[in-house]
């Protein structure tokens, strides 16, 4: 090994079957002055790999205001730099640090999304080996009822004290539903009561606040189709943040009052999510702020992995023979699968025989991913068309990624119709008692066409994932139910009778003289 | 005829700190020809060993993808502003081992 480098490497674990395996690269040499510091404080495995790199702060998006055509000199004078040149907004952690999907470079832990030198999307990675015998069924009872009693396994820094009860929703076995759809053995995630705000957005919020609060932004946002809006706004609250959130335009209107309330800047954009998203970046490029699914989007996606810890542990500590998952970024499919294959490997989980199968579902309207999965093909992005707003990501991040694991793992995706949407919504509500969201109707369309193509056997155990409450999209509703805006009855029995024929479409008894029977 | 090109402050290491500059480009392939000339280290950079526009990278002219507009064969129009976004995804999920503590060794496992 070349004098300078420091004496360790790391091994990595594809959890995709068709990527090659990549030996992460040793970035020790020419400990320069940035991150000098560090090296002596941080622990050995992760600070001192990340010591070494030598990177420009432009790329951790610090910038401290709007200075568009600034000297790099000024800029570096103003940003978040000691005396020594050491970067501030960044931390060692000796469990878990950022790492280039492609090219395998480590970067510790800052706000940074893509690697500096090969542009690919940083993943957080986590020292497995040392949650061994650490990360287990007792330790995990131990913990409270919420996604906390995972954070061995979540980027939370060290001393972050969560104090909301977010997650640890109730997975039910939905005997009603599934005998609608063929399926006996079915179960609901039902992330349309998580808290605080009612969606799985809680999750990867909870997780990605606590690094901006480590790395010390002041603000935070996002680009949100709309539920990630709601929670960054309300969670941002609980914590005394600020917060600036971008939507589309043409978001549902509980879904802007949602966010409102809590006090956060909303800023409607004239387009859909994709320029909404694309805006969002350069905005995260030119302020200092924290935005949750840019330049935190490694903290933030990890959070999504506590949906597939809670199905196993809520399955008894096993795993399903099928996850049907709505897609919009298609981030979620993935770190469920990521949550599974981590606690297969640390023993929690028996190994399955055959891989578990993940179903991913959009609507028709805004269905690239679906599409690519379907034809074999690269993501196309689409413009987006559909109620399904929460969805509507015509450009998705994670799509490409999204549609080579489904398909490598055996899985599906199927899309489905705007009508199909509002059935899938009424279906689960009349089965389960659950009034999920137009994603959700999304989900529970496709679940049953999937049992119905037979893509899903009967007796397999079969869990869908409804991420959001229906009272955020009522409108999807609209016009579904006459009665609502039906003439009212006097206060009386006979009227009572006479309304409750009418709605079961039963025709007056015709009146009968006495004594002509 | 001339457009305006945006870069991210992330690629302004291999520009002098250039975060805008006007071309004559008239499209796509011609444009990213010209970085080879004029800033070759950002054209390092954002292409990959083939010599095509790393996947990661998303052009919009003006406020739209430019694969909505035909992609490569797009013809720039005078004034168009083209924009370098990196894309912001997720990478792929690897479960990684540190190996910095004696006795652990070069443990390795693949899933599933």
């Amino acid at each position: 090994m070349p004098s300078g480098r420091f004496e360790f490497h790391a091994e990595w674990l594809r959890d995709e079957p068709c990527d090659a395996t990549t030996t992460g690269q040793n970035l020790g040499t020419g400990v320069n002055s940035l991150l000098a510091g560090r090296k002596a404080a941080g622990n050995m495995r992760f600070g001192a790999r990340s010591a070494g790199h030598s990177l420009h702060p432009s790329f951790f998006f610090l910038r401290r205001s709007r200075r568009p055509q600034e000297s790099l000199t000024v800029w570096q004078q103003e940003s978040k730099l000691s005396p020594l040149g050491e970067n501030l907004m960044d931390y060692s952690c000796s469990n878990y640090e950022l790492a280039c999907g492609e090219c395998g470079k480590r970067y510790g832990n800052r706000p940074l999304s893509a690697c500096p030198d090969c542009l690919a999307p940083l993943e957080i990675v986590y020292d497995l080996l040392n949650a061994k015998g650490v990360f287990t069924r007792d330790s995990i009872a131990r913990g409270p009822a919420s996604i906390w009693r995972y954070a061995r396994l979540l980027p939370v820094p060290e001393g972050f004290q969560p104090d909301l009860p977010v997650g640890f929703t109730p997975l039910i076995h939905a005997s009603r539903l599934g005998a609608s759809i063929g399926a006996s053995n079915l179960y609901v995630k039902n992330d349309a009561v998580c808290f605080p705000t009612l969606s799985f957005k809680d999750r990867v919020v909870a997780v990605a606040l606590a690094n901006a609060q480590k790395f010390g932004f002041d603000t935070v946002g996002c680009s949100s189709t709309g539920n990630l809006a709601n929670s960054v706004a309300a969670q941002a609250a609980r914590l005394g943040l600020k917060a600036c959130i971008l939507v589309p335009a043409d978001l549902e209107p509980a879904k802007i009052l949602n966010t409102l309330v809590y006090g956060a800047r909303l800023i409607r954009i004239d387009g859909n999510y994709d320029h909404v998203n694309r805006l969002s970046i350069q905005i995260a490029d030119e302020y200092n702020w924290g935005f949750v699914n840019v330049n935190l989007r490694p903290y933030y996606a990890e959070g999504s992995k506590t949906v597939g810890y809670e199905i196993a542990e809520q399955l008894g500590w096993r795993l399903p023979d099928n996850v049907v998952v709505p897609m919009a970024g298609g981030s979620l499919i993935r770190k469920i699968r990521k949550a599974f294959n981590e606690l297969i490997f640390l023993g929690l989980v028996k190994k399955p025989a055959r891989p578990v199968r993940f179903f991913g579902a959009q609507a028709t309207g805004c269905s690239p991913i679906s599409v690519a999965v379907k034809t074999g093909t690269d993501i196309v992005p689409q413009r987006p068309n559909t109620i399904a707003r929460s969805l509507a990501i015509g450009n998705p991040a994670d799509g490409p990624a999204a549609a080579k694991m489904i398909l490598a793992e055996g899985g599906w995706a199927e899309d489905v119709s705007d009508i199909e949407i509002v059935s899938g919504i009424q279906e689960l509500a009349e089965t389960e008692g659950i009034f999920t969201e137009t994603a959700g109707g999304v989900t529970t369309a496709v679940a049953a066409r999937l049992c119905a193509e037979g893509r899903i056997a009967p007796g397999e155990t079969t869990v869908i994932c409804i991420t959001g409450n229906g009272l955020k999209t009522t409108d999807a509703l609209a016009g579904r139910y006459d009665h609502i805006d039906s003439r009212a009855i006097r206060p009386r029995l006979a009227d009572f009778d006479a309304c409750l024929r009418s709605l079961d479409g039963t025709p007056e008894p015709e009146l009968i003289a006495a004594g002509e029977r | 005829m001339s457009i305006k090109v945006v870069l991210p402050t992330a690629f302004t290491r291999h520009t002098d700190g250039r975060k805008q500059f006007d071309s004559a480009a008239a499209n796509l392939p011609a444009l990213l020809s010209e970085f080879d000339r004029t800033f070759p280290a950002l054209s390092t950079q954002i292409k990959d060993e083939n010599g095509k526009l790393r996947k990661f990278i998303n052009i919009y002219i003006n406020d739209e993808d430019i694969r909505f507009l035909g992609g490569d064969a797009y013809a720039f129009q005078d004034g168009d502003e083209v924009m370098l976004i990196p894309s912001i995804a997720g990478g792929r999920s690897y479960i990684c081992f540190t190996i910095g503590m004696s006795g652990t060794g070069n443990a390795r496992a693949v899933f599933p």
